[in-house]
C-alpha cells in the first residue's frame, strides 16, 4: 500500500476532482435506463407481498391462509407456521449495525405495520389480493404510543453504541457564577425517511449461490449479514445495488422481509421480487423518533454561555435500542465553560427508530438554535452577534482544536448575500403586503467521520484504468465524485477511467452514510491509484531506457497519463510506454481508506443558514421565501454535486421545520397518515429562492484528501433558522416541530 | 380470463393479452412489457414517479387501469430520446443537475414535457414550481428541476420558432 508521503509526491488533486462535472450516470437516469432493484425481471419470477399488522401490540390469532391460497395465481403463503428455518434468529443482533427484525419468527405483533405473512404469487395483483384475503384476527393489547406513552428509562447507549451522557467542566460552579438563565423545551415529531424508491428486493438462487438485487447503503456488510442469517458463506452471495432511489439511512440496515424473500426464492426455486408499499415503509425500515428536549442556558453578565444543559427524551421501540442522540448536537457548536448532555427514552409500540439524515444532529440542532435565539433576544442582542460572542475556537466538549473551522467566513458570506445587517431586533416589525415577514438564522455543524474502505486500481497496457470498490450511490453522486478522485489518484484523465462499483464482489467500500462515504471510499481509491503509480514510477526510474531513469521514485509526478521528472518537466513518459517496455499488460494497486489512530482534533463541517419567512397573520400559513446557506466543507470534489447535496439537506430542513410529522392514532397505535398525501414532504412550490455557497477551507487533518462531507450538514442550522424567522415574523416562539399554522394565531 | 388491450406505446402499436383486469397501466408497462423506466413511488397518485403521457396529457400511470385506456397512445421516458440524441428536457435535467438518486426523474421529465406543451407556465419560475409540484423529489433537487424546466422551455421555444 502506498504511504501518504509518496501519494503526495506523485499526484495532485485537481485535474479531475474539484471540477464541476455532470453525473457520469446522468444519461442512464434521464433516459429511464438506470436499473433499480425493482426493475429486475429474471425469467420465471414470482411476486411477493407482505401482509402487515393492523394492531400495534398483541398477537395474530388467525390468518385465513386457505382463502389466500385459493385465490388464482397464489403460489405459497408463508406464516410463522411454515416459514423455512433461518440459521440465526432475526432478533439476534449479529453486529452493532443489526436491528432486531420481524421475519415471521412468531405470532407477536410489536408495532402496526409489522409483517405478519408473506404471500407469493404469479402476479403482483394476485399476491396483493392474496395478502388481503388473509383477513387477520388479533388478540390486541392497549398500545403505548408517543412521548408520554410509557415510563421513561435510562438507556445504556445512544445512537449506535455511544455513551448516553457527557459532562465537561464544572456545571455547579458555572451556574453559580451566571447572571441569568433560560429554560426551553422543544418537541420534534416522528419522521419517516420516505426515499422515493420503496424498499425492494429481487432474489434468485443458482444452486447454493444467491443473487440479490436490493438497494443498500453498505453492501459489504449486508452480504455478511445475509450469510449469517442464512447460514451460508458470504462468498455464496452476490448483492447488486448500483443505484439507490434515495436511502437517507433507511437502506443501511437489513429488515425482515428481505430474509423472507430470500427464503421463499430458495424454497420455491424461483426468483422472487418484493417491493414494499409506501404505507409499509412506516415501521420496519426505521424512522427518526419524536423527541422532547429540555435546554438550559446559563449566561454570564457579558452574555457568554457559562453552562449548557441539554436533555433529550426520545421515543424508542419496546424490543431494540436506538436512542436518538439529539443532545449530542450541543457538544461542539458554541463555547461554554461547562456542559452536560443527557438522554432518556420511552419504550413504545412502534418500529425501532434508526439513523435518518443527520441523526441526532437534526433534532438537536433544531432545539439548540431555538434556545440560542431566545437567549440572544433576552440579552437584546442581534442573533449573529450573539453567536459570534459565543464562537467556539476550540471544541468545548473535549478541549480539542478544530481540524479546520471557517464558520466565521460562512456567517459573513451568507449574511452578506442575505442582507442580514438590516434586520430589526424586534419581532413583528417587517411586512410584505399584508404578510408578516421575519428573518432568522442558525448554525450548521456536522461531524466528519471516516469508516473503512478498500479499493483496487488496475492500469492497463493502453494507459486506461479500471478501479473497483463497492460504493453505494444513493444520489449523492458516488459514480461521479469517486471516479474523479480515482482518476486523480492514478494521474489520468477521467475519460480513461472505468469505475466499477455497486456490487458486493468488489473491494468493500463500507457504508454510504454519516457523510463519510466520499472521504472514506475516496481515500481508498486515491491510495489504490497512488499505489499503482508508485509501481509505475519504480519501473520507469529504474529503467536506463526511460527518460525518467535515475529520478528516483519520489522525483516524478503523474499527470494526464504521463510521469514527469520534477527537476526537468521536459522529460516525461506515457504510462503505456512504461508498461510496454517492461513487458507488462497491467499494473495493479490496492488502497485502503480509514482514519489512522485516535483523532487529535475535533473534525466538523460548518455553515451559517439564513431564512426569510412570510406568515399570514390571519391564517398562520408559513412560507419560506428565501433561504441562504454558506458552508465550509473542506475540499469540494465536485461543486455541482456538492451544491445539490447541500440544497437537498437545506430542503430537508424545510420539511423538518414545517411539514414532516407521522401521526399515530393513540387508541389503535396505527398511523393516520402513512402515505405521501398525509405525510407531507416539501414539494417544488415550497422551495423559493434558495442558495448554498461554499467557502474555501483547507483541512490538513481530517484526511489526506482534505474532504469533509456534505450530505447531512444542510439539515442542521436550517430548521432553527426557519423557526427563528417565524418568531421574528410573528413574535410567537415555536417550541414544536413541525410548526403548525394554528400555533401562530 | 385474458383480455385484449391495444396500446400505442412510444409510437409502436401493440396488442397485449392482459392476464389480469386489475392491472394498472403502470404495472402493465413495468411488469408485463419490461418498460421499467416509469417508476412506482406510491401506487396511489401521490408522488408523480409514474407520470406518463396518455394521448399527450400527463397522467399518473398508477391510477390508470390499463383496460380503461384501450386504444390510447402512451409516451414513456423510454420514448423521448431519439437514439443517442436526448430530448431537450432530458438534456436540461442533466446539465442543471435536476436530480440526485434519479428515481423521481422519469416522472419529473415526463411531467416537464407536458407542462411545457401546456404552455401555462412559460418562463415564470413560480408557475413552473407550481406546475411541477405533483412530482415529489425526496432528494429535493427542486432548484435544479426548476432551472432545467425553464432552460428547456427556452430551447424548445427557440426550436419551434426556427
Ligand atoms: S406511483 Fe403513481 S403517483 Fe406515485
Ligand atoms: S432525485 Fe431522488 S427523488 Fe428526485
Amino acid at each position: 500500500m502506498a504511504d501518504l508521503m509518496n501519494v503526495q509526491a506523485h499526484v495532485r488533486l485537481g485535474s479531475n476532482a474539484g471540477q464541476s462535472m455532470t453525473r457520469r450516470d446522468g444519461v442512464l437516469k434521464v433516459t429511464g435506463r438506470a436499473p433499480y432493484a425493482a426493475d429486475r425481471q429474471p425469467g420465471g419470477m414470482l411476486h411477493a407481498v407482505t401482509a402487515t399488522a393492523g394492531i400495534a401490540r398483541g398477537r395474530v390469532a388467525h390468518l385465513d391462509t386457505a382463502a389466500a391460497l385459493a385465490h388464482p395465481g397464489v403460489v405459497r403463503v408463508y406464516t410463522p407456521a411454515n416459514r423455512p428455518p433461518l440459521a440465526e434468529h432475526p432478533d439476534t443482533k449479529i453486529h452493532g449495525f443489526a436491528w432486531r427484525m420481524e421475519a415471521l419468527q412468531d405470532d407477536t405483533v410489536r408495532y402496526a405495520g409489522q409483517p405478519i405473512a408473506l404471500v407469493v404469487a404469479d402476479t403482483l395483483e394476485a399476491a396483493t389480493e392474496g395478502a388481503r384475503l388473509l383477513n387477520p384476527r388479533y388478540e390486541a393489547e392497549a398500545p403505548r404510543i408517543g412521548l408520554d406513552g410509557n415510563t421513561p428509562y435510562q438507556p445504556e447507549t445512544v445512537s449506535i453504541g455511544r455513551p448516553p451522557s457527557l459532562e465537561a467542566g464544572d456545571m455547579d460552579a458555572a451556574r453559580a457564577g451566571a447572571a441569568r438563565h433560560l429554560d426551553t423545551v422543544v418537541e420534534t415529531a416522528a419522521q419517516y425517511h420516505n426515499a422515493l424508491e420503496p424498499h425492494a428486493i429481487t432474489a434468485q438462487w443458482f444452486g447454493d449461490r444467491l443473487e440479490i438485487d436490493t438497494p443498500n447503503q453498505a453492501i459489504g456488510l449486508a452480504k455478511q449479514s445475509f450469510a449469517t442469517y442464512l447460514g451460508i458463506e458470504p462468498s455464496q452471495i452476490l448483492i447488486r445495488s448500483p443505484f439507490l432511489g434515495g436511502g437517507f439511512g433507511s437502506k443501511a440496515i437489513l429488515y425482515g422481509a428481505q430474509l423472507l424473500v430470500v427464503l421463499a426464492a430458495r424454497d420455491l426455486d424461483r426468483p422472487v421480487k418484493l417491493a414494499l408499499r409506501r404505507d409499509q415503509m412506516f415501521g420496519p425500515v426505521g424512522h427518526r423518533p419524536a423527541t422532547r428536549q429540555t435546554l438550559r442556558l446559563d449566561l454570564d453578565e457579558h452574555g457568554r454561555i457559562a453552562a449548557l444543559d441539554h436533555h433529550t427524551l426520545a421515543v424508542a421501540s419496546t424490543f431494540d435500542d436506538f436512542i436518538e442522540s439529539a443532545s449530542n448536537a450541543s457538544h461542539s457548536v458554541y463555547a461554554t465553560t461547562a456542559m452536560r448532555t443527557t438522554h432518556s427514552a420511552v419504550r413504545t409500540d412502534t418500529g425501532t427508530p434508526g439513523p435518518m439524515r443527520a441523526p441526532g444532529e437534526a433534532p438537536g440542532s433544531a432545539a439548540l438554535e431555538v434556545a440560542i435565539d431566545e437567549a440572544a433576544y433576552a440579552l437584546g442582542m442581534d442573533p449573529l452577534a450573539f453567536r459570534l460572542l459565543n464562537y467556539a475556537d476550540t471544541d468545548p466538549s473535549t478541549g480539542m482544536e478544530f481540524s479546520s473551522k471557517a464558520l466565521r467566513e460562512c456567517y459573513e458570506r451568507a449574511a452578506d448575500l442575505f442582507g442580514w445587517k438590516d434586520r430589526p431586533l424586534e419581532p413583528r416589525t417587517m411586512r410584505q403586503g399584508r404578510l408578516l415577514k421575519g428573518w432568522g438564522m442558525g448554525t450548521a455543524q456536522f461531524p466528519c467521520p471516516m469508516f473503512q474502505a478498500a479499493a483496487h486500481a488496475t492500469l492497463r497496457a493502453d494507459g486506461s484504468a479500471v478501479v473497483e470498490t463497492s460504493a453505494a450511490d444513493m444520489g449523492q453522486g458516488a459514480w461521479t465524485a469517486l471516479a474523479q478522485i480515482a482518476a486523480d489518484g492514478l494521474g489520468i484523465d477521467i475519460d480513461r477511467l472505468e469505475f466499477r462499483s455497486g456490487q458486493s464482489d468488489l473491494p468493500d467500500a463500507g457504508v454510504a452514510g454519516g457523510s463519510g462515504h466520499t472521504a472514506t471510499a475516496g481515500t481508498a481509491l486515491f491510495n489504490a491509484g497512488a499505489d499503482t503509480v508508485r509501481q509505475l514510477a519504480d519501473l520507469a526510474t529504474n529503467d536506463p531506457a526511460s527518460p525518467l531513469f535515475g529520478a528516483g521514485n519520489a522525483g516524478v509526478t503523474a499527470r494526464g497519463g504521463r510521469l514527469y521528472r520534477n527537476d526537468d518537466e521536459s522529460r516525461s513518459e506515457a504510462y503505456e510506454d512504461i508498461l510496454a517496455r517492461a513487458g507488462l499488460d497491467l499494473v495493479r494497486g490496492e488502497g485502503k481508506g480509514a482514519r489512522e489512530g485516535e483523532a487529535q482534533r475535533a473534525m466538523f463541517s460548518h455553515g451559517g443558514v439564513f431564512a426569510e419567512v412570510l406568515v399570514d397573520p390571519d391564517l398562520g400559513q408559513i412560507r419560506v421565501n428565501r433561504l441562504v446557506g454558506a458552508f465550509a466543507v473542506g475540499r469540494i470534489v465536485n461543486p455541482q454535486l456538492a451544491r445539490s447535496q447541500l440544497l437537498g439537506g437545506m430542503i430537508w430542513g424545510v420539511g423538518f421545520a414545517l411539514h414532516e410529522e407521522a401521526i399515530h392514532d393513540a387508541r389503535t397505535g396505527r398511523f393516520t397518515n402513512n402515505d405521501l398525501a398525509g405525510y407531507h414532504i416539501p414539494v417544488n412550490a415550497d422551495i423559493p429562492m434558495i442558495e448554498a455557497l461554499t467557502v474555501h477551507e483547507d483541512d490538513p487533518f481530517v484526511n489526506a484528501l482534505g474532504i469533509k462531507g456534505v450530505g447531512e450538514l444542510g439539515v442542521t442550522g436550517t430548521v432553527g433558522a426557519i423557526a427563528n424567522a417565524v418568531w421574528h415574523a410573528t413574535g410567537v416562539r415555536p417550541h414544536r416541530f413541525p410548526i403548525h399554522p394554528e400555533s401562530l394565531i | 380470463m385474458t383480455q385484449t388491450l391495444n396500446l400505442t406505446i412510444n409510437g409502436t402499436t401493440q396488442t397485449i393479452a392482459l392476464d389480469d383486469p386489475r392491472a394498472t397501466l403502470l404495472d402493465v408497462l413495468r411488469e408485463r412489457l419490461g418498460l421499467t423506466g416509469t417508476k412506482k413511488g406510491c401506487d396511489r397518485g401521490q408522488c408523480g414517479a409514474c407520470t406518463v403521457l396518455i394521448d399527450g396529457r400527463r397522467m399518473n400511470a398508477c391510477l390508470a387501469l390499463a383496460l380503461s385506456h384501450d386504444g390510447a397512445a402512451v409516451t414513456t421516458i423510454e420514448g423521448l430520446a431519439e437514439g443517442d440524441r436526448l430530448h431537450p428536457v432530458q438534456d436540461a435535467f442533466l446539465r442543471h443537475d435536476g436530480f440526485q438518486c434519479g428515481y423521481c426523474t422519469p416522472g419529473q421529465i415526463m411531467s416537464a414535457v407536458a407542462l411545457i406543451a401546456e404552455a401555462e407556465a412559460g418562463l415564470d419560475p413560480e408557475r413552473v414550481r407550481e406546475g411541477m409540484s405533483g412530482n415529489l423529489c425526496r432528494c429535493a433537487a427542486y432548484a435544479g428541476i426548476t432551472e432545467a424546466v425553464l432552460d428547456a422551455t427556452r430551447t424548445m421555444t427557440r426550436e419551434d420558432a426556427a
